[in-house]
């Protein structure tokens, strides 16, 4: 198994949702979290203090997979996610050991 | 306070409509200090946002009884020397007969005293500005308290008590230029010196937690303020409360549009901050002048407070004293600069046949206005420094450093302002309503309590 974990722009958060579950996938947890990357962040001014607002608002994805459907998976989360503008964040799978359903024990593909 | 209408040779009877329309004026008044809580509180970062809401709070409960008990006997007794007054007879607004009149006007003395009281209210509230997330409360509210006795009561009896010396000498000021404004400004700037700066200023982020809390505070402010400027002429008999009431909406309107153009040319955006500081700052300015000036003069009354006010905001950036919501930027100087103003742009046409140096009066005025400041200002700085290091050197002022950092809130008030968690989190330690459970559940959690914890329960929330 692996899971797929999405940082990505919070506006896409729905097309992201639809697409996957076009693909098949039955599960996902979402996540508000804050980042940067190239882009950095940007400039707030209140009576006349700037403020450089480093960490800006992001949503964080994470679904497991099996092996198979990975790499298909990260192409279409990528796809759904991508504005073409700077800041549209990042897509990466890592191996998983485990998964357990919690309500049933299922352990393994079959938990997904 | 105006001076007293002289009907020719008529004693002044009970009016119902001024009356009527005093009483709704100083509900209008209260409602501007929980207008000023949220105006501030939503300036603060979330971590100082009930200690801020709860600064101004308190002075509704401090004040009132000081007032009751003697406050109103200082501030509108009969005169000593110019400086304060006193009348056994306001000791706990005892000795004051419900259907007698305030000298020389229409209404009960109960409706003037309740009216002033809302401005003592008021004006150390709005000290607490300059003194977010670093203050001990119960040293907040033994300031406020000496505050109000030592600085607040004697000055508004010199400005609008019979007798007082900026009174007597007429120096104009219809709703507060300087003794709340000026006042509360001069002395925020007092405290800040003595206490220093909060952790982190200058380096640290100390963005607005909510900018909507500000837009509401604001609103309420600007609403209330009706009150409290038509109001403080007392009455309607002579349309000079309605001139009040039309300079108040315009100068208003005018350094909100002043100081957005400042900002937006200055700093390259409208800000919703901006336009809530300027209709503060427009506020502000006309509270002395409102009554003098036409509604042209209110609008350059207006506009000139809001670009010097946006400006005075960024000094404290340049002189290192940290005036954390801009008491002394918006207050003191818009203050300053309505109370100034009235020595060029009163016309002779209000409430009195005053006129200034743009209406043929000279600079005769404008030497008073400066000596109404200088006084206010001078004495507010002096008693409000010296209060506050007593203060300091016993009880301390300031929380301490790791309290400051964890936030005000949690160490002060042992409260949070906004749960946003799901999970709730925390134990009940104590008095948390015991649910009913059936006889199952109240075995399992019988064996989960320690022997010496039976007392506490746990709560999922």
């Amino acid at each position: 198994m692996k899971l797929i974990t999405a940082v990505v722009k919070p506006h896409r958060l729905d097309e992201i949702k639809e697409a996957l579950q076009a693909f098949g996938v039955h599960g996902l947890t979402v996540t508000e979290a804050s980042g940067y990357g190239r882009q950095r962040g940007h400039t707030e001014v209140y009576r006349g203090a700037e403020y450089t607002v480093d960490l800006v608002p992001k949503i964080r994805i994470e679904v497991l997979v099996e092996d198979d459907d990975a790499e298909q998976l990260i192409d279409v989360v990528v796809k759904a996610a991508r504005t073409g503008k700077i800041g549209d964040g990042k897509v990466w799978a890592v191996p998983v050991e485990t998964a357990v359903r919690v309500r049933t024990g299922e352990r393994g593909p079959d938990a997904l | 306070m105006a001076p007293a209408i002289t009907l020719a040779a008529d004693t002044p009877t009970l009016s119902a409509a001024n009356t009527g329309f005093m009483l709704i004026c100083s509900a209008l008044v209260m409602l501007m200090t929980p207008g000023l809580a949220f105006f501030y509180g939503g300036m603060v970062r979330v971590k100082s946002t009930l200690n801020m809401l709860m600064m101004s709070f308190i002075s509704l409960g401090i004040v009132t009884v000081l007032w009751v008990l003697y406050g109103f006997s200082l501030a509108f007794g009969t005169d000593s020397g110019g400086l304060i007054g006193w009348s056994s007879d306001y000791v706990g607004l005892s000795g004051i007969g419900i259907t007698e009149l305030w000298d020389g006007y229409t209404i009960p003395v109960y409706v003037f005293a309740v009216f002033q009281l809302m401005f003592a209210v008021l004006t150390p509230a709005l000290i607490s500005g300059a003194l977010a997330d670093r203050v001990k409360f119960t040293a907040w509210a033994l300031f406020i308290a000496l505050w109000a006795t030592v600085v607040y009561f004697p000055v508004a009896h010199w400005v609008w008590g019979a007798g007082g010396w900026a009174f007597e000498l007429g120096v104009i000021d219809f709703a507060g230029g300087t003794a709340v404004h000026i006042n509360a400004g001069a002395a925020a700037l007092a405290v800040i010196l003595v206490i220093g700066k909060r952790v982190g200023f200058k380096k640290d982020p100390m963005r607005p937690h909510s900018l909507p809390l500000v837009m509401l505070g604001a609103g309420l402010l600007w609403f209330g303020w009706f009150g409290f400027n038509a109001g403080s002429w007392l009455g309607n008999d002579d349309g000079v409360g309605a001139l009040m009431f039309v300079n108040t909406q315009v100068a208003t309107a005018s350094a909100v549009l002043a100081w957005l153009a400042y900002e937006k040319i200055r700093h390259g955006a409208f800000t919703t901050l901006g336009a809530a500081s300027g209709a503060v700052a427009g506020l502000v300015a006309i509270t002395p002048a409102g009554g003098a000036v036409s509604p042209l003069g209110a609008i350059a009354v207006g506009a000139i407070a809001g670009v010097l006010c946006a400006m005075a905001v960024g000094l404290k950036y340049r002189f290192n004293y940290d005036d954390s919501l801009d008491v002394v930027g918006v207050h003191m100087v818009g203050g300053i600069v309505g109370s100034l103003l009235i020595g060029f742009f009163a016309t002779g046409g209000g409430q009195s046949d005053v006129a200034g140096l743009f209406y043929g009066g000279g600079l005769d005025q404008f030497w008073k206005q400066c000596a109404g400041v200088a006084g206010v200002l001078a004495y507010s700085l002096i008693a409000s420094a010296v209060l506050a290091f007593l203060i300091d050197k016993t009880l301390g002022m300031r929380v301490s450093e790791d309290d400051e950092i964890t936030g005000i809130d949690q160490t002060e008030h042992a409260e949070t302002a906004y749960d946003f968690s799901g999970a709730g989190g925390g134990t009940a330690r104590t008095a948390v309503p015991a649910p009913v459970v059936d006889a199952e559940s109240k075995k399992a959690g019988s064996e989960k309590a320690g022997s010496d914890k039976a007392a506490s329960k746990k709560v999922d929330a």
